[in-house]
């Protein structure tokens, strides 16, 4: 078995703009993928919104920066994942599929194992 | 593949293989299954390697899957073993350009300088290209297995659209001064032969194949003796592939059988009507114009609609066809597609619209990079100047 991280990309300004009803719907999808895949998901969690985002960089001379914002400014943007177990990309490609978006996509990528 | 769980020594393995049946076959005459025979020499030479290489002799756990024992075996399963790595190779999670490159190496066994001449691009950018499609696919974990019988059409879609491409790579090469590549369209033949076997009773693989025969069998008459394009209308038909077009008729009958019809099946058939008519003034053009318009309502290629509305051109006249054109004419899709002021002039022509007709010529020049098609527009312009 191998670990794939599942993030959720989004469209925040359309999460902001939901009505109760979508929000209802994407909240139970996840209840829906959490107990269809008890046995394969290692962890995940939702964000909060970019707006809370701060960056911090190394200036190259021991000191930081610390800014107000996300590291990139972009229509959709990471608002949560999954860690999960799967034999294969296809095994959790199929995993991914079930994971509910508003208006954005997920992707996949596989945890690197150092030897 | 199902041997060896490295993609590098699947790969040599391959290349040995073929090496092997240079020298065998020969000498032996060609196996009766010469498919079979290569996995089998393959796979034989990847236990070989496995077992001589220390380094991998300790990671063999993981190198072989589950049957360490049963895979020595040399038994019918082979078939799947080539569906296996196609399906690798055509995986829908790597680059397009890197699925084509993939397959040509590993189930053709194109060199990669030949892969690189058949995409004009350098050799150390298709070895680039190769190099990181198989880092994803062990990083990735892209499996080496046949797709779930519910995974399986999706996954032969895109098996079939690599081989489709290599096709019409071939049949008209994007650029360069050969109109066709006979070594890729006889690539794209032998994958379609090897799919139909593979996966049979598919109407889209039955389809692929026919529309390959029946499109491959007019290759000898699409230039002249000085390479210049030669038009269907002024091919020379007694020398089309009677043999290709027979069997290509007969699958495309197999095909049409499911419904609703698929979409190479369809294609398949437009060939057909082509390879089927004695000369060019007895096409069947209403029957071509049938055959678009199902085409276009499952398909909504705007290629398919300007093939539709050169069809209506020669059905109806070219006034007509000049307006099922000019509807598509703001399709972004065809901006920079040189067919299309290429079909535009040719009815402007037809209908004494000379000097309309000049500037689309020049217009097609300009989206037009094969040489032989550049070369047919040139003189259809000077033509027009004269």
């Amino acid at each position: 078995m191998s670990q794939y991280l599942i993030l959720i990309y989004d469209d925040e300004t359309a999460w902001a703009n939901a009505d109760e009803a979508a929000v209802g719907r994407i909240h139970e999808g996840h209840g829906k993928f959490g107990a269809n895949n008890e046995g394969v998901i290692a962890g995940g969690n939702a964000l909060q919104a970019t707006s809370t985002a701060t960056c911090v960089r190394p200036d190259g001379s021991g000191g930081f920066t610390v800014t107000d914002g996300p590291f990139a400014e972009t229509k959709e943007a990471l608002g949560g994942y999954y860690l999960v177990e799967a034999a294969d990309l296809d095994e959790a490609i199929a995993l991914a599929k079930q994971v509910p978006v508003l208006n954005g996509s997920l992707e996949v990528r596989p945890i690197m194992v150092f030897e | 593949m199902r041997v060896t769980r490295d993609i590098d020594i699947a790969e040599e393995c391959v290349q040995d293989a073929y090496a092997q049946a240079l020298v065998a076959w020969p000498a032996q005459g060609v196996p009766n299954k010469p498919g079979a025979w290569l996995t089998a020499v393959a796979r034989r030479k990847a236990l070989d390697l496995l077992r001589r290489d220390a380094v991998l002799r300790r990671r063999l756990p993981l190198l072989v899957s589950d049957d360490v024992e049963a895979a020595p075996e040399i038994t019918d399963e082979i078939p799947d073993d080539r569906l296996r790595l196609i399906c690798t190779c055509c995986h829908p999670a790597l680059a397009p350009d890197a699925q084509v490159a993939l397959t040509l190496r590993l189930l053709c066994g194109l060199s990669t300088a030949e892969v690189a001449r058949a995409f004009l691009v350098s050799e150390p950018t298709m070895a680039a290209r190769i190099t990181r499609a198989k880092k994803k696919i062990a990083a990735a974990g892209i499996p080496y297995r046949v797709p779930t019988a519910s995974e399986l059409p999706a996954r032969v879609d895109a098996v079939l659209a690599v081989v489709h491409l290599v096709f019409t790579t071939g049949h008209t090469a994007p650029a360069g001064e050969d109109l066709v590549r006979a070594d890729l369209t006889g690539r794209a033949l032998d994958l379609a032969r090897m799919l139909y076997l593979l996966v049979p009773g598919n109407p889209d693989v039955t389809g692929l194949l026919a529309l390959i025969l029946l499109t491959d069998a007019r290759r000898n008459t699409r230039v002249d003796e000085a390479g210049a394009l030669v038009l269907l209308a002024d091919q020379d038909r007694t020398r089309w592939d009677r043999g290709e077009i027979d069997e290509g008729i007969a699958l495309a009958r197999e095909a049409l059988r499911s419904r609703p019809p698929s979409r190479y099946a369809l294609q398949a058939a437009i060939a057909a009507v082509h390879d089927e008519a004695p000369t060019w003034e007895s096409t069947d053009w209403n029957e071509l114009v049938a055959l678009y318009g199902v085409l276009a309502r499952m398909w909504h290629s705007p290629v398919v609609a300007l093939n539709r509305a050169v069809a209506i051109g020669f059905a109806r006249g070219p006034a007509a066809g000049l307006a099922a054109l000019d509807a598509l004419g703001d399709e972004p899709l065809l901006a920079g597609y040189g067919y299309l002021p290429a079909a535009r002039a040719d009815l402007l022509h037809r209908l004494g619209r000379d000097d309309e007709a000049r500037t689309a010529y020049e217009e097609a020049l300009l989206l037009t990079e094969n040489g032989v098609e550049r070369q047919f527009l040139a003189g259809r312009l000077a033509a027009l100047t004269e």
